[in-house]
């Protein structure tokens, strides 16, 4: 126990004491209640005690942790108090800031609430800070914006609406009233008032009244999409006897309503990377292969004693080793880069993906603290880190449509194509024990020539996969045989004479499935 | 005083769950290398700061693998209290005739634990800058660091490094550092744990 009382350390001074600025309303299904904000330096905060019960959540300090724990049933989110960290589901996210006391009580920022903790509440959530709003559940709350154009005339008023709404004009004799299909407005600035127009205001919470000038003829109206998520209603106005607008949809002629419903959401685009019907069978081989000579352009990689560096000299093997592979097995063969440039490691794997390779190979010159470590190390992936996700996939009886990068970034897809190489472990085990045999017949080999190691790179290759460590740039011996021919060559030797093993080895398996 | 002693229990809990190899571990954080009764030292010192035994990682003389060293780390009261220290040792110089696996002018921000015993270290962007690259040096740099903290804290099972506050890619090019890693120990020399 002595060494538990012996443990004091002081709590840290709030640098800043925080000073109370005018609530953040959440609306919810419930109603619309307040939650007190204040600002901490110049990072407005809210009141954790009173978003908490909102949220069905509970709040606990754990002061040995220096973090605050939040928990809705045995979903937890852990808020670090030294740095604008949280940890959720062994996942980090960053939030603008830490939490913040103020006297016995928590302050967060906005982001907690819709990167942390509505997530832990099972709650749909939409942090609205220019309007210091937060909307609960699945209300339809949009954001209304009424800017006037200062010309004219025509007098063209536009209202913006985030999300998209539907409304109805009405024409009243003196106004125009705009009616939301929502429940509730948001209501924005309003910059309005001159030529037809004397002024706008809400007639009611859903409703916005334009109030005319008593030259008003007629008006047309039109919406225009700004984004997937917000649209422009346009009304243009003209004084009665003016010669009509043009551009515009021409409104009715009786004073009615005019129903206008632009589509509730986009229409869901084609999905390119939906899994596709199985292309028509094709007898297993090695028709393309991917070599990736790692790193290029400022990412240089490492560099030897005498100044040689890995990404010009697996540069150089690996157009080596295209024009052998070109040359002897007659097999299509892409570089993820034939030039000096950077390439994402997401990028290299689309490149082989995309192309449906047979096989990925990444090239790379190795670096130890120590001179004296040498020889030449096979790798293919290992799965830590990955979670059980990654193994089930490896384990699971059928191997899961794993999508082509398109372009698309659902999480899903992410998700998947993280572990795309999960399922091809085995094979590529089987290919980096033929690439070691092959190199040990020619150069050096490390006292570990094949290892498993959680390899960028490989992680998202759809193919078997392996990264191969030609020699220590760090040895200066090495790093000498790293540019001669003759080292060079006998390791593109020994990756052709082991794909070509490679290949018999799966043709010899596809013969032995035959009847 | 109640949230220490339900660490320190956390501590003996998961101990056991995972098997003897801990039960090393959880003596270190019971049992102070000195305590206040030893604490009087020599006249004109400050007094003696409390101490615990950690297993801390460096490069072996292969140049290939991590090699364990027991150190005295300074006693923090928590988790993360305690993983800062022992990230902060392990950033100090190597003991004589080893090698740290950190290259030189690191500096340490923060650790984070969160609420699955994945810990979250936060260092200066040179640990990035002043890496030499090549996997091998940049393995032995993530699990010198993985390896301390998920041996030495039975509360932390994974661990993941982040640059200046963010997630990254990787440190050097190879190793994917956008999840929490648990330990390897196949990167520490055999019979070295
Ligand atoms: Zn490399």
């Amino acid at each position: 126990m002595s060494i538990i009382a012996a443990a004091l350390c002081a709590a840290p001074l709030d640098a800043q004491s925080p000073r109370a600025i005018a609530p953040y309303s959440v609306v919810s299904a419930e109603g619309r209640r307040t939650v007190a904000a204040a600002m901490v330096g110049d990072q407005e905060m809210l009141r954790l005690d009173e978003l908490a019960p909102l949220l069905q959540l509970t709040v606990r300090e754990d002061r040995a942790a220096k973090a605050l724990t939040v928990s809705r049933g045995t979903t937890v989110v852990v808020l670090s108090l030294d740095q604008g960290l949280a940890s959720m589901g062994g996942k980090i996210l960053s939030l603008s800031a830490p939490p913040a006391r103020d006297g016995s009580r928590w302050l967060v920022p906005p982001d907690a609430v819709s990167r942390a903790l509505a997530p832990i509440a099972g709650v749909r959530t939409d942090v609205r800070k220019a309007s210091r709003l937060i909307v609960l559940g699945d209300l339809r709350l949009p954001r209304i914006t009424v800017q006037q154009d200062p010309g004219g005339p025509p007098t063209r008023i536009a209202i913006e609406m985030a999300p998209r709404t539907a409304y109805t004009i009405v024409q009243e004799p003196k106004r125009l009233l705009v009616r939301f299909d929502a429940d509730g407005l948001d209501l924005g600035p309003i910059t309005a008032g001159g030529g037809l127009v004397e002024s706008v205001s809400a007639a009611d919470p859903l409703t916005l009244a334009i109030a005319l000038d008593k030259d008003f003829g007629t008006f047309r109206a039109a919406t225009v999409p700004i984004d997937a998520a917000s649209s422009r209603l346009v009304i243009e106005l003209t004084a009665a006897g003016a010669p009509a607008p043009s551009g515009l949809a021409r409104a009715p002629a009786q004073p009615a309503a005019t129903p206008s419903a632009p589509p509730a959401a986009p229409a869901p685009a084609a999905m390119p990377d939906a899994p596709a019907a199985l292309p028509p069978a094709q007898p297993p081989g090695v028709r393309t292969i991917v070599i990736d000579p790692g790193h290029g352009g400022d990412e240089q990689g490492t560099r030897g004693a005498g100044g040689v560096l890995e990404k010009d000299v697996v540069l150089d093997v690996a157009r080596r080793l295209r024009s052998a592979l070109d040359t002897r097995l007659g097999v299509r063969v892409l570089l993820t880069r034939d030039d000096d440039r950077v390439v994402p490691h997401d990028e290299r794997a689309s490149i082989a993906n995309n192309n449906k390779a047979d096989l990925f190979i990444s090239l790379h010159a190795n670096s130890s603290p120590s001179k004296s470590a040498k020889g030449a190390e096979v790798f293919y992936l290992s799965l830590d880190g990955l979670g059980s996700e990654a193994r089930r996939m490896v384990e699971g009886p059928e191997a899961r449509p794993v999508p082509v990068l398109g372009g698309g970034t659902r999480d899903i897809d992410l998700i998947l194509w993280d572990m795309a190489q999960a399922r091809h472990l085995n094979e590529s085990a089987a290919f980096a024990v033929l690439v070691e045999e092959e190199l040990r017949r020619r150069v050096e080999m490390s006292p570990n020539p094949i290892q498993q190691a959680p390899f960028r790179v490989l992680v998202a290759a759809n193919m078997p996969a392996v990264l191969v460590e030609m020699g220590f740039l760090s040895n200066p011996e090495q790093e000498g045989q790293l540019t001669s021919d003759d080292f060079k060559n006998r390791v593109v030797q020994s990756l052709v004479d082991a794909i070509v093993r490679y290949r018999g080895r799966i043709e010899a398996q596809a013969a032995s499935r035959l009847p | 005083m109640a949230v220490s002693t339900r660490i320190l229990a956390l501590t003996l809990i998961t101990a056991a769950a995972v098997g003897a190899g801990s039960w090393a571990t959880v003596r270190y954080l019971n049992r102070p290398a000195r305590g206040p009764a030893a604490a009087p030292s020599g006249a004109g010192q400050p007094e003696a700061v409390r101490r615990i035994k950690a297993n801390l990682y460096y490069v072996a003389a292969d140049g290939l693998r991590l090699t364990v060293s027991e150190r005295d780390v300074i006693y923090a009261e928590g988790t993360s209290e305690q993983a800062r220290r022992i990230v902060e040792a392990l950033l100090e110089p190597a003991p004589e005739g080893l090698v740290s696996a950190l290259p030189p002018g690191t500096a340490l921000r923060g650790v984070f634990v969160g609420g699955r015993g994945d810990a979250y270290v936060d260092f200066s962007g040179s640990l990035r800058t002043n890496h030499p690259g090549g996997s091998s040096s940049e393995i032995l740099t993530v699990y010198a660091i993985v390896s301390a903290l998920t041996v030495n804290l039975p509360a932390i099972t994974s661990v993941q490094i982040l640059i200046e506050g963010h997630e990254v890619d990787t440190l050097a090019g190879h190793v994917d550092l956008r999840r929490p890693l648990p330990n390897a120990p196949q990167w520490a020399e055999k019979g070295s744990t």
